[in-house]
């Protein structure tokens, strides 16, 4: 590697850090810090486990939601005990349509999804359930999204297994 | 409390905190801070100190794993008892927390806190993705993960709550009544940014100190509406110590140490979706009724930080906080988690929050905000300018709290910020308050001029 770069800027060195693998920062404090390029990847071999049913039911375009088997308190994010009596949970079919229970538009977001701002996010509630679904709201402009508002739930077509492979659009 | 040790505060430090150190690497940012503490209590000796409790929050970050045994080894802290702490957010709470209970426990006569946390090896949108690891990757981050955008979505059901409901319960149709809500609830917390910018400008410690004003707050960028740049924290490099002792040694190291005098914790689901809708638990002067028509938390407030102050407040044997206590430093990471924790901590009832800053009650007598404040001066919170001035080195956060808190009660503001401007007068009582996750973590704690 040629003989790092020396900058007076930080923001200079981090565009040459990130170009050329190492820059030198010579420091108002007086000192110079070499700095370094050091990446960082990783594949996770994630199981879904006790969770599985529910990214296969958005494959199949169905929003399963779990019914404690004791005390019936149903959430619309699944978990399979209870955290209310701990007991176990059954699965049960959502409603596709439910309201917005509290939404917000995002300008920006973590680097992952910095290219698909602005996009709103909505907690969704659903009739005769005690949890709500956090979802992208989309086909309506910040201006336009109100809470109370009628959403319904759309499927991706071809299923990516993420909670992305729902999202809520306003229902009439 | 059950019986246990008094526990004293007995020296403390923060370094500068900064958008990035790369003079320092972490352990030589906390053995800066650590020298000054040390500094501050001439007569305790290195060897004196018999355990450690180090905090920071992402492995993320520093990508380094067993960071704090490196801290340990750096400080000359081989081969005493030490564990790491992390508890997201509060991490530096849940730290100052550890350090007291070993020593209320007995084991220990003295025990040193610090934190760190080194934010800027990673850009911006990066770091903002590793803290959005910090909510159910499952069901949560894939979604957008980004944490203002969770604390947008909270407050704006908090407008809703408490008002839409309310003030604009008289506009008929929903949508603009809605904006309305939001549009007061947008001109409140840029009070509070200004508040905690505009404090900020005489702690030399501070990141972010500005002469802000409410047009510059409300102009700021939007990130997650209605949250806009001047209402949220950044990211930060820094560091913090506190060091801790037992009644039996702490006045032998000096004369002015500050009482530890109740912790409290609360705990809430991970997931918003997840969180109840049911009752208020009450402090004593609150009445069920008051609150009969509201579900709660819901999303629009902290069951974490409701519970922590209600322990907090009984081990300290503090039934009225608005009374009882001199100034708060709380975990304002948004303007509008600082609204909502007043409500939490009982500085006013659930509902109040707007009105409470509105008058002018969290802002210091004696500083210039260029607002015209009915009852300035009632409870000072934040006086240090907070997460939103200071900035939030997470390890770090909730020690430097501690860290202000405790020269505010020993009356040494002046010498260490080099001027007395945000020293509050005859401060007896103080309450330090670090918040995790979307409210999933939450510690308190009561500080006494001893």
């Amino acid at each position: 590697m040629a003989a790092p770069r020396k900058f007076s800027k930080f923001r200079d060195v981090m565009k040459e850090v990130n170009n050329k693998g190492a820059a030198l920062y010579k420091n108002p404090v007086g000192t110079e810090d070499l700095v370094i390029l050091s990446p960082y990847k990783i594949n996770y071999i994630h199981s879904y486990a006790e969770d599985s049913p529910f990214f296969l039911g958005l494959a199949q375009g169905k929003l399963l939601g779990s019914e404690c088997t004791s005390c019936h308190y149903r959430y619309a994010t699944p978990r399979s005990h209870c955290m209310e009596c701990g007991h176990e949970t059954k699965w049960f079919t959502l409603p596709k349509e439910g309201k917005v229970h509290s939404w917000t538009t995002c300008y920006f977001g973590g680097e992952e999804f910095l290219k698909e701002t602005p996009f709103n996010l909505a907690l969704i509630e659903f009739e005769g359930v005690d949890t709500l679904l956090l979802t992208r709201l989309k086909g309506a402009a910040e201006k336009d999204v109100y809470i109370g508002m009628k959403a319904k739930a759309v499927f991706r077509k071809s299923p990516r297994y993420l909670i992305s492979d729902v999202h809520f659009v306003p229902a009439k | 409390m059950p019986a246990s040790r008094k526990v004293y505060m007995i020296s403390g430090a923060v370094t500068k905190f900064a958008k990035a150190h790369p003079d320092m690497d972490f352990r030589l940012m906390v053995k800066r801070a650590f020298d000054y503490a040390m500094k501050d209590v001439p007569k305790l000796k290195a060897s004196d100190i018999e355990s450690t409790r180090i905090s920071y929050f992402s492995d993320h970050f520093t990508r380094q794993l067993k960071a704090a045994s490196m801290v340990q080894d750096y400080l000359g802290m081989n081969p005493k008892d030490s564990r790491r702490i992390e508890w997201g957010g509060a991490t530096g709470g849940q730290a100052v927390q550890a350090g007291w209970e070993t020593v209320a426990s007995g084991r220990n006569e003295v025990c040193l806190v610090a934190g760190f946390e080194t934010m800027s090896h990673v850009e911006t949108w990066k770091g903002n993705e590793f803290i959005a690891l910090a909510s159910d990757t499952n069901f949560d981050y894939p979604v957008g993960g980004f944490y203002t955008g969770y604390y947008a979505l909270m407050v704006q059901r908090h407008i809703y709550e408490y008002l839409r409901k309310t003030k604009f319960a008289d506009i008929k149709d929903e949508r603009r009544a809605q904006r309305a809500a939001t549009e007061e609830a947008k001109r409140i917390m840029a009070m509070v940014s200004v508040k905690n910018h505009v404090n900020a400008l005489n702690n030399p410690y501070s990141q972010y100190p500005e002469s802000l004003t409410m047009k510059g707050a409300l102009g700021g960028e939007m990130v997650a509406y209605p949250l806009n740049r001047p209402m949220i924290c950044t990211m930060s490099d820094g560091a913090a110590v506190a060091i801790l002792a037992s009644e039996e040694v702490a006045y032998k190291y000096t004369d002015h140490p500050v009482l530890i005098k109740g912790v409290g914790c609360g705990t809430d689901t991970m997931r918003l979706a997840d969180r109840p809708h049911a009752n208020v638990p009450l402090f004593e002067w609150e009445t069920a009724q008051y609150y009969s028509k509201l579900k709660y938390p819901g999303v629009h407030s902290f069951r974490a930080g409701r519970t922590a102050a209600l322990e907090a407040y009984k081990n300290a044997g503090i039934r009225d906080p608005k009374e009882e206590l001199d100034f708060v430093e709380l975990h304002d990471a948004y303007a509008s988690s600082e609204i909502q924790t007043y409500e939490d901590i009982g500085l006013c009832r659930y509902g109040e929050g707007y009105d409470f800053v509105d008058q002018g009650h969290p802002f210091l007598e004696g500083v210039d905000y260029g607002l015209n404040l009915a009852h300035r001066g009632t409870l000072p919170v934040n006086p240090s300018g907070g997460l939103i001035a200071c900035g939030h080195p997470v390890g770090a956060t909730g020690i430097m709290q501690g860290v202000f808190a405790f020269w505010q009660l020993q009356s040494t503001i002046g010498k260490h910020f080099g001027n007395d401007k945000l020293q509050i007068k005859d401060a007896n009582r103080g309450l330090i308050h670090s918040h995790a996750g979307t409210g999933s973590s939450v510690t308190v704690t009561i500080m006494e001029r001893a």
